[in-house]
């Protein structure tokens, strides 16, 4: 679609036709356009762009579950493995599996969960996510997840840039570059954190070698939400506008001395500056929320309070017009301990994520809102000791070869479970969804088509699904 | 759209007019086309993937004479089946992928057909960067007086083909500005400028020139630049990111060697191999740390194997990339699609970096050594005494006892495994080291080992309250005797190991499907790969030797495009078929055969080009010519380059006078939000700002955290240093102007020059004003200006007479020119 030297040939030329709300720089520079002729051409690189056919969502909504949840106490239960709890697995198993930290010979660690079936779908959900339960039917669980790396960072590597390799632009960015955003006043791909922080690191939401332009912004959890959002001290808004103003037409002088476009698209990055800043606060104002709303998500009240006010947030950034949300909440490693650890995190994330799927629900708004829940690989049905003087303190290590996500809204077929592993949780028996097969579902609802989403670097196209992926059809609505 | 676009606009505007003008007619009176310059580039770059030498889709090859016949009526344009394919007369289009052909490259094709389609005999790709470098004569131009040397009259040449006159000279101010923000990466000074406007000499321009080259900041700009090709941080990278608090030794290698001009095949010899040469001092093998740049992942699991293969592809791609302008790493899993570098060719290469290992050594920095030696026997007495005294020798034997176990027997013990794991991916060669006899083992192996046991002593002593107690007691104190004695600084090197076994070739480049053996070698199609060939020095050799066809040009490419803004090469990172012609290929074979007259002396290279008429023409744009040649590729006018990262960090804090100008050292920490570095895994990095003046260093010192990188840099496009990048993206983004705006770092900087302004000038507004734009901009402010200021400053005042805590009015003004286009913009 595009390259390097493409992109800076729009950027030097951007923005001309941009909606009312923006452009200064548009008004200085329309003589120099109607004899340029070259209107036509002009390009806002976030402005929103046609998708490659129409898609079911408009939005993507990102629950990362850093470090890898277990599918065998959440979705996907086992109750074959209860035979072999406390022993080795033949050897006939175990031959070709790669582990992070324990040998293939560790002994077996059966879930202690119970699972039930819920809704009219009656998809089968641990008890430790009563509020997802509710909407049991409003999902579709992937039991069939594989992925390639079994370390964190490449796994993650692998969820959001498609690759092993560090330096690829992430999912979101990949979303951006492909659709822009509908948003003027804030960032069109926003991230939000809680918990510790993840292995990734920038990597998950970085634009890798596209305009950084796409790459996610990062809104803080104290403080200001976006890095040097608030005016210094002194700095009044009256004062920060005097301020803008000045600088506005001393930028426009400056430009009609050297006739240098990049100044026109330097005044308006100025300008959206300023309507995120009016914006910000708006958004993160939650008291026009009604009180059942702020109840529903748990954002008065610990343990749900951080990631209930990310989920809230998450919705009021979709409703106003941000093509990407990502939220990331670390760690779920629990390589010891799991039934507390897990616990404690399904604790803090259970209900607010069920209140974002209703909320999104009530509000019309799920249709076009593609949310995906899911970490970058799965746990073993082995158990890992770390101490083994220390009781009950088992956990489970790295599997990236068969493990459970979730999709819901936008575009996906409701209430069904994809997939099946086989009886231990070990390998997929039937409808193997590679990442590279999630990510390109994921393009297809928002009306991309992964092979073709391409950007030319270093001598070639890349996309974010490498050489294959393909878009899973029971997926699909 | 593609490059593909970028080319078919150059063939409209610029090609084909110049086809028209100065091509040989031929008999139907149409430009005469000629396969190699305009038809096999189009095959290559739109038809190859498919129908090339990787794959001949319906048996198709556009790289093979007798092949493409089937396609190519001769004479007979409108039968040719080619053409009806790529203008879908026949209902299908190709390509089916991308960009269609424009009109011009139809244009092109038929006018080949229609001229008889002549195929010159050796139908291999001829590639204009594969083809030896020769000395181009001069060009011949009309306006001969307008030349000031002969870049000149290449430039001049071709502009005058397209009947386009040159800019006239940027005024003084201007260029002085210009040359210093190029040459040094700082603004210059009023008293610089004043001294430059009234010097009436005729070499005044000269003299400027020499001055800046012999700053000891010249090093630290032309240094960043390189620094972006190393990929150079300050830390592992993945998940753990651990610091490397050494590598600075490496940029201050480089720093140091642009400021002596060391000459760039020496430069370049001692960065591949300098540990090899005979009699290499330590400064030699500092310069190996080019190939330290590659992350390490120390996450605990990691595969050993794996590691070490990735760190040996970067090792490849960043040798291709930097030193030879070709993408290697295309061919770490098959023949390169377009490019005639095979796989093989990929692995040879890597096989001269699979003898290298990491090392980290002693490196004492001038008059570390004395000191250090005369307190070394008191040392070694006290650390002995105190191992002694806590029986440390015996309980990491036991350790090592333990350890060598669980190696040979993993699985059975879960603990022990989790040990084993964890020292692999932290400690480097942990299985070879634990596995050589205590008295085999150097001495810095030894001290590693001892001190990791001390740290880490395992689930044994972990269990036993009693001997952990102790084991920590040790540690603390030997920790203790470390910080009182003075010890000797270090820096990451290669060096060479023989017990990496033989080279293969990773099927679909995968490490774990190794393939046929391979030797070390040069690429096939590049000139020179038959002599005998095994070391880095070998390589280093054949990539600086005289028919190498590339080095020259890839590095002058460079230097250019760091003076003008964008290379003679568009695309400074691949020279092959994919990446931009030269828009001046004469000029650019020219500037390579003068690097090497010159002795590959960049500061002579840079100097010529410096005092070219080209590189003085005003950089703005003119009335017609922005629709000529919107992207400057004519050079008819210098181009406006939005500063980097750095180099705006650096302007504000030279401008307010914060600025500390120390050159060299380890990296510092400035202001950075809270939040930042805790994003990092497991949230355990902290940010503690660097204490005095140090946090007011340039730019490239600061402390480059891989997985959270210092915001600012982000923000306004710092490579994320995973990759060797030879341009930077420029954007514009409203993070930015948030970040200039808001940042304490800029807010403080704004601070300081209001007060310059209140201490260092006199007289009115306009007078002060004055002063504040010389510091800021290098220039005086315009009629207009002043009033505009003027306005706002009443504004300002207007709001602080009621508001007492409202920003003094000078403050307001300093932080609006520290945030105008022209502030972070060289012009």
């Amino acid at each position: 679609m595009m390259d390097e030297l493409t992109f800076r040939r729009i950027q030097t030329r951007r923005r001309f036709f941009r909606d009312a709300a923006g452009g200064i720089g548009t008004i200085a520079l329309a003589n120099l356009l109607a004899q340029d002729g070259r209107a036509a051409a002009v390009t806002n690189p976030l402005a929103p762009r046609k998708p490659h056919f129409p898609g079911k969502a408009k939005n993507i909504i990102f629950l990362f579950m850093e470090g890898g949840p277990s599918q065998l106490d959440l979705f996907d239960p086992k109750p074959e493995l209860e035979k072999w709890d406390g022993k080795a697995l033949p050897e006939s198993l175990t031959k070709n599996l790669q582990l992070a930290f324990i040998k293939p010979t560790a002994a077996v660690l059966a879930s202690r969960r119970q699972f039930r079936k819920y809704g009219q779908s009656g998809i089968e959900i641990s008890d430790y996510l009563p509020h997802l339960a509710t909407v049991a039917d409003d999902i579709t669980v992937i039991r069939s997840m594989h992925s390639e790396a079994f370390n964190h960072h490449p796994g993650q590597l692998m969820l959001f840039a498609g690759t092993l390799q560090v330096g690829r632009p992430s999912l979101g960015a990949w979303v951006l570059y492909g659709l822009g955003s509908e948003s003027q006043n804030l960032p069109g791909f926003v991230v939000l954190s809680s918990g510790a922080g993840t292995s990734g690191g920038e990597s998950n939401f970085s634009s890798g070698f596209l305009p950084s332009t796409y790459g996610g912004t990062m809104f803080r959890g104290s403080g200001d939400p976006i890095l040097y959002l608030s005016n210094p001290e002194g700095v009044s808004r009256e004062s920060q506008r005097a301020s803008l103003d000045a600088l506005r037409d001393l930028n426009q002088e400056h430009l009609a001395k050297t006739g240098d476009r990049e100044i026109a698209s330097r005044i308006d990055a100025y300008e959206l500056a300023f309507r995120m800043q009016m914006a910000a606060p708006e958004l993160l104002d939650f008291s026009k929320e009604s009180k059942a709303t702020l109840e529903m998500y748990g954002v008065e009240k610990e343990p749900t309070r951080p990631y209930a006010t990310n989920c809230l947030l998450a919705r009021r950034l979709v409703e106003r017009g941000v093509r990407c949300v990502m939220l990331m909440h670390a760690s779920w490693d629990d390589h010891t301990n799991i039934d507390k650890k897990l616990k404690k995190n399904c604790d803090i994330t259970d209900q607010p994520v069920a209140a974002l799927l209703k909320d999104l629900k009530q509000r019309g708004m799920l249709d076009e809102t593609l949310v995906v829940w899911g970490g970058e690989f799965g746990r073993t049905p082995m158990c890992e000791i770390r101490n083994p003087s220390e009781a009950d303190n088992a956990g489970r290590d790295h599997h990236p070869v068969a493990f459970s996500m979730w999709m819901a809204g936008g575009g996906i077929k409701p209430g069904q479970i994809v997939g099946r592993t086989d009886e231990l949780c070990f390998h997929i028996d039937e409808d193997p969804v590679h990442i590279h097969d999630l990510q390109a579902t994921i393009l297809n609802r928002l009306g991309l088509d992964h092979t073709r989403l391409t950007y030319n670097y270093m001598g070639r196209d890349f996309r974010l699904t490498d050489v294959s992926g393909n878009v899973v059809a029971k997926l699909l609505a | 759209m593609k490059f593909r676009y970028a080319a078919g606009l150059i063939c409209s505007v610029f090609i084909a007019p110049f086809l028209a003008t100065f091509a040989a007619a031929g008999a139907d009176n149409s430009p005469s086309v000629d396969f190699v310059r305009d038809v096999q580039p189009i095959f290559q770059r739109r038809c190859a993937a498919c129908h090339g030498p990787a794959q001949h889709l319906a048996g198709l090859r556009l790289d093979d004479r007798e092949s493409a016949s089937r396609v190519i009526q001769p004479g007979r344009s409108g039968d040719s089946r080619l053409i009806q394919m790529v203008t879908g007369a026949s209902g299908k289009i190709m390509p089916p992928v991308g960009a269609k052909l424009s009109d011009d490259q139809v244009a092109i094709l038929s006018r080949w057909i229609d001229q008889g389609a002549k195929w010159p005999a050796s139908s291999a790709p001829q590639h204009w960067a594969w083809q030896p470098i020769s000395r181009p004569k001069a060009a011949e131009v009309r306006n001969s007086s307008w030349a000031a040397n002969d870049i000149d009259r290449f430039v001049l040449a071709r502009l005058e083909r397209e009947k386009i006159s040159p800019s006239p000279e940027a005024d003084r101010a201007t260029l002085l500005r210009r040359a210093s923000l190029d040459l040094i990466g700082l603004p210059p000074t009023p008293q610089e400028i004043e001294a430059f406007l009234s010097d009436t000499r005729p070499d005044a321009w000269a003299r400027q020139v020499d001055r800046l080259l012999a700053s000891p900041h010249f090093g630290e700009r032309w240094a960043r630049a390189w620094l972006d090709m190393a990929h150079y941080a300050d830390s592992d990278g993945f998940e753990k990111d651990l610091v490397r608090p050494w590598a600075w030794r490496y940029r201050d290698w480089v720093i140091d060697a642009y400021n002596r001009d060391l000459p760039y095949d020496r430069f370049v010899t001692l960065q591949i191999a300098g540990d090899e040469l005979p009699s290499a001092t330590t400064e030699d093998r500092i310069a190996t740390g080019f190939y330290r740049q590659t992350m390490t992942n120390r996450e605990a699991g990691v595969d050993q194997r794996e590691a070490r293969f990735d760190q040996l592809v970067d090792r490849v791609g960043a040798t291709g990339t930097v030193f030879l302008g070709i993408t290697v790493r295309c061919s770490q899993c098959h023949d390169h699609k377009y490019d005639p570098i095979k796989q093989r060719d990929f692995y040879r290469l890597l096989a001269y970096f699979n003898a290298a290992d990491e090392a980290d050594i002693d490196a004492p920095l001038p008059g570390e050594t004395g000191s250090y030696l005369r307190a070394r026997p008191d040392y070694e007495k006290r650390r002995a005494a105190l191992l002694d005294e806590y029986g440390v020798a015996e309980l990491q034997s036991q350790w090592e006892t333990d350890m060598r176990r669980a190696m040979d027997e993993p699985g059975k013990q879960l603990d022990w495994d989790f040990q084993i794991t964890e020292i692999r991916a932290g400690f480097d060669h942990a299985d070879r080291i634990m596995r050589t006899p205590q008295e085999k083992r150097t001495e810095a192996e030894r001290r590693r080992l001892t001190e990791r046991f001390l740290h880490s002593p395992g689930p044994r002593f972990g269990a036993d309250k009693t001997i952990a107690a102790k084991i920590k007691e040790a540690r603390d104190k030997l920790d203790e005797l470390d910080r009182s004695f003075p010890a000797l600084s270090m820096a990451y090197v290669m060096e060479d190991r023989s017990d990496f076994g033989t080279a293969h070739i990773a099927l679909r480049g995968d490490w774990k499907s190794p393939g046929e053996a391979v030797t070390p070698g040069t690429p096939g199609f590049l000139p020179g790969g038959n002599a005998k060939s095994n070391t880095r020095l070998d390589l280093a050799r054949w990539i600086l030797s005289e028919e190498n066809p590339l080095t020259a040009r890839v590095a002058v490419n460079r230097i250019w495009q760091e003076l003008f803004g964008r290379g003679i090469v568009a695309t400074s990172d691949d020279f092959g078929t994919q990446g931009d012609r030269p828009t001046h290929p004469e000029l650019l074979d020219w500037l390579a055969t003068e690097y090497r007259r010159l002795g590959w002396s960049n500061k002579a290279l840079i100097r010529e080009i410096a005092m070219s008429r080209t590189y003085r023409q005003s950089s703005a744009t003119r009335p017609g010519l922005d629709k000529i040649d919107p992207e400057n590729r004519l050079l008819a006018r210098q181009s406006r380059v939005r500063l980097s990262a750095e180099l705006i960090r650096d302007s504000a804090l030279q401008a307010s006078g914060l600025l500390d100008t120390d050159v060299g050292g380890p990296s510092i920490k400035p202001y950075q939000p809270d939040g930042v570095a805790e994003l990092g895994y497991g949230a355990l990095k902290k940010w503690t700002e660097s204490p005095g003046r140090e946090k007011y260093r340039r730019g490239l010192y600061i402390h480059y955290q891989r997985t959270t990188p210092y915001p600012f840099l982000v923000n306004f496009d710092e490579p994320d240093s995973t990759l060797s990048c030879t341009r930077r993206k420029t954007s514009d983004t409203a993070l930015q102007s948030l970040d200039l705006l808001n940042d304490p770092v800029f807010f403080e900087a704004a601070g300081a020059l209001a007060s310059r302004i209140a201490t260092e000038a006199s007289g009115d507004f306009s007078a002060r004003l004055t002063y504040a734009y010389e510091l800021g901009l290098g220039r005086a402010p315009s009629e207009k200006e002043i009033a505009r200021l003027a306005s706002y400053f009443d504004a300002q005042s207007g709001i602080r007479a009621k508001d007492a805590k409202a920003i003094d009015p000078w403050v307001g003004v300093s932080r609006i020119l520290m945030n105008l286009d022209e502030f972070i913009t060289r012009e």
